[in-house]
């Protein structure tokens, strides 16, 4: 554990990566200290309305006249929520059906990956835009929709790597041993899968909160007045032309974070998975 | 033979694959919502005028009944029509299809142009400065929101410096409809002024599409390069003393570009999902304009039948994909 974290220190880009989640976390959490106008979430000063950026408000107010700078904090929440949530759901979801798929070999483990196969047959955004339409505007709706639509790449993944590992002397041995299935699932053959699992989801968090930006911006994320960054982008729309700030600052937000998960995502890969490094960055 | 052998199995999945599809709308559209016909009917409906609607769409039947006539019904190109406008789904998404499609075709080609050589430059040039700058700015490129990188171009070319168009596909009206693509038509009518004009309103569209696709590419086509270069017969070759650049030329180049052609169904997938938001912010009059108008005004069947068609669209690109795949790479067809 230590050595992985010296390597990704070493890293000047894996670092930075790490550093911005940090900050993201410490935002989210820290939202109700560190914001200027704590109570803007809700509150309106339409006479301070589309006011640029200044010492009194950071990063400019929106059409309400509430201040960006905290808005975005609060909204940091949000987009957390989100993205754990719905990637801890698909985490459970996807690595049990890969696991127990490419553990067992017959036709139950054949459907359960010809149905992932379905899933990615699809687009994402496509899916989750249909569920998020037919069960409403929520929170909970787009994390639902978030988990149905992700599982199938871990499940995906588990499984191609649940069948390699299979053919290694040391599940052979366990097996031999009497270990019983569920033992040599979870104690030998999960452990030595866990990188690929790891680096897989730090990239798919990049990409959950892209899509649940989206959702946002298309009006079926958190309805108002939700500080969810995506939605602020489709409310700053209709006022470009003179308040480039309204736009301008949820995005960088949305933009730095998914780059953080990316960035520390990629030096992951490299330190824990030899295999691809060799392509990927010939150290 | 084995091209034969390869066709034929992957047809034979294709079919499972499609009606896992449906399945799916089917379940979303007629599972999930606790009661689909309330749905329909809005929010001030009468119990009787419910129950109209129940049978009228034979949500009274046994859910396979349901399921088996939703099939007859997507077979006969029938996808219902929209709650909104009244005007049949399958006439609206077909007349818009050909906007999507030209946005996401002049992406690809613009996507591929760039980001192969650069790629290629990366993993020649391994570990230079150049390379670490890819990295990152693919790895940014990936990251950005592109409704939100759509927005701030149209701010700077469109609202402050005036060089592109607001959003659109051409001024007023389009040329005379042969195919529906305006380049193709315009060229076929010898139109330049449309040809031109069609051009600048897809400027803007098309680069911010291209910044994930490209990025996409660039990745791929690095360690499809970098894997190449570190295979045994370049080694070999390398010792026989074959000058380099024919070595790259001829032999790294060939073999690595095959998984880059691979990538090409993913990025065509990648683009579809991404011309959604990107068309609605340029007023691009396709598919992704008319999924987010279904969906500001809770036209659920209509978002239901771009679901079906844009997922068909990426099954058969895929099934494409694969069988080019199997016929330039003689190991895939085994």
């Amino acid at each position: 554990m230590r050595r992985i974290l010296g390597k990704l220190i070493e890293d000047r880009a894996s670092l930075l990566g790490l550093v911005i989640i940090v900050l993201l976390v410490l935002a989210a959490v820290l939202a109700p200290f560190l914001a200027t106008h704590p109570a803007d979430v809700a509150e309106f000063h339409t006479a301070r309305r589309l006011t640029p950026p200044g010492a009194e408000n950071w990063l400019g107010t929106d059409r309400m006249g509430s201040d960006i700078y905290s808005r975005l904090l609060f909204g940091a929440r949000i987009t957390i929520t989100i993205a754990f949530t719905a990637i801890f759901v698909a985490v459970v979801i996807g690595v049990p059906i890969g696991l127990i798929a490419g553990y067992y070999e017959g036709l139950g483990s054949d459907l359960l990956m010809r149905v992932s196969d379905i899933f990615l047959a699809v687009p994402q955004i496509v899916l989750a835009i249909a569920i998020a339409q037919t069960l409403g505007p929520s929170i909970e709706n787009v994390i639902l929709a978030l988990s149905a639509t992700y599982w199938p790449f871990w499940a995906r993944l588990v499984f191609a790597e649940t069948r390699s590992c299979k053919k290694e002397p040391f599940v052979e041995a366990a097996i031999a041993l009497g270990c019983s299935p569920w033992r040599v699932m979870v104690l030998h053959i999960l452990p030595s899968i866990s990188s690929s699992i790891i680096v897989r989801t730090t990239i798919g968090m990049g990409g959950t909160i892209l899509t649940a930006a989206t959702l946002g911006f298309l009006g079926l994320g958190p309805p108002p007045p939700t500080p969810e960054w995506g939605r602020t982008i489709a409310e700053s729309r209709e006022f470009l032309p003179m308040a480039w700030w309204y736009a301008a600052f949820p995005g960088l937000a949305i933009f730095l974070v998914v780059m953080g998960f990316n960035l520390l995502g990629d030096g992951l890969r490299d330190v824990l998975d030899p295999r691809l490094r060799r392509a990927s960055r010939g150290r | 033979m084995k091209t034969v052998v390869l066709v034929v199995n992957r047809l034979a999945w294709f079919v499972p694959t499609l009606l896992g599809l449906l399945a799916i709308v089917f379940f979303i559209s007629h599972v999930v919502p606790a009661d689909p016909a309330a749905f329909v009917a809005g929010e001030n409906a009468t119990p009787e005028t419910i129950a109209a609607i129940r049978a009228r769409l034979g949500l009274d039947q046994p859910l396979h009944i349901q399921f088996w006539r939703y099939l007859q019904s997507i077979v006969e190109g029938d996808f219902g029509r929209s709650i909104y406008t009244g005007r049949p789904i399958a006439e609206d998404l077909l007349d818009r299809l050909p906007a999507t499609l030209e946005l996401t075709l002049v992406t690809v080609v613009v996507a591929t142009l760039v980001g192969v050589p650069l790629g290629v430059i990366s993993a020649l040039r391994r570990n230079s400065w150049l390379d670490h700058g890819l990295r990152v700015i693919t790895i940014a490129g990936l990251a950005i929101a592109s409704f939100w990188f759509a927005i701030l171009l149209q701010l700077l070319f469109s609202m402050r410096l005036g060089w592109t168009p607001l959003g659109g596909r051409v001024e007023g009206w389009g040329p005379e409809q042969i195919t529906g693509f305006y380049m193709i038509d315009a060229l076929l009518l010898q139109d330049h002024e449309i040809l031109l004009d069609a051009l600048q309103h897809m400027v803007l569209p098309v680069i911010t599409l291209a910044v994930p696709a490209t990025a996409t590419i660039v990745r791929f086509t690095r360690a499809g390069v970098l894997d190449a270069l570190q295979s045994n017969y370049v080694l070999y070759e390398t010792a026989m003393g074959y000058p380099r650049r024919l070595v790259i030329w001829k032999y790294v180049l060939r073999n690595a570009l095959i998984g880059t052609v691979t990538q090409i169904g993913l990025i065509f997938g990648i683009l579809l999902a991404g011309a959604v938001v990107v068309e609605a912010v340029f007023d691009w009059p396709g598919l992704g304009t008319f999924a987010v108008n279904s969906i500001l005004s809770s036209d659920y069947n209509a978002v239901m039948g771009f679901t079906v068609v844009v997922g068909t669209m990426f099954i058969v690109v895929n099934l494409l994909v694969d069988i080019l795949h199997g016929v330039i790479d003689p190991r895939e067809a085994r």
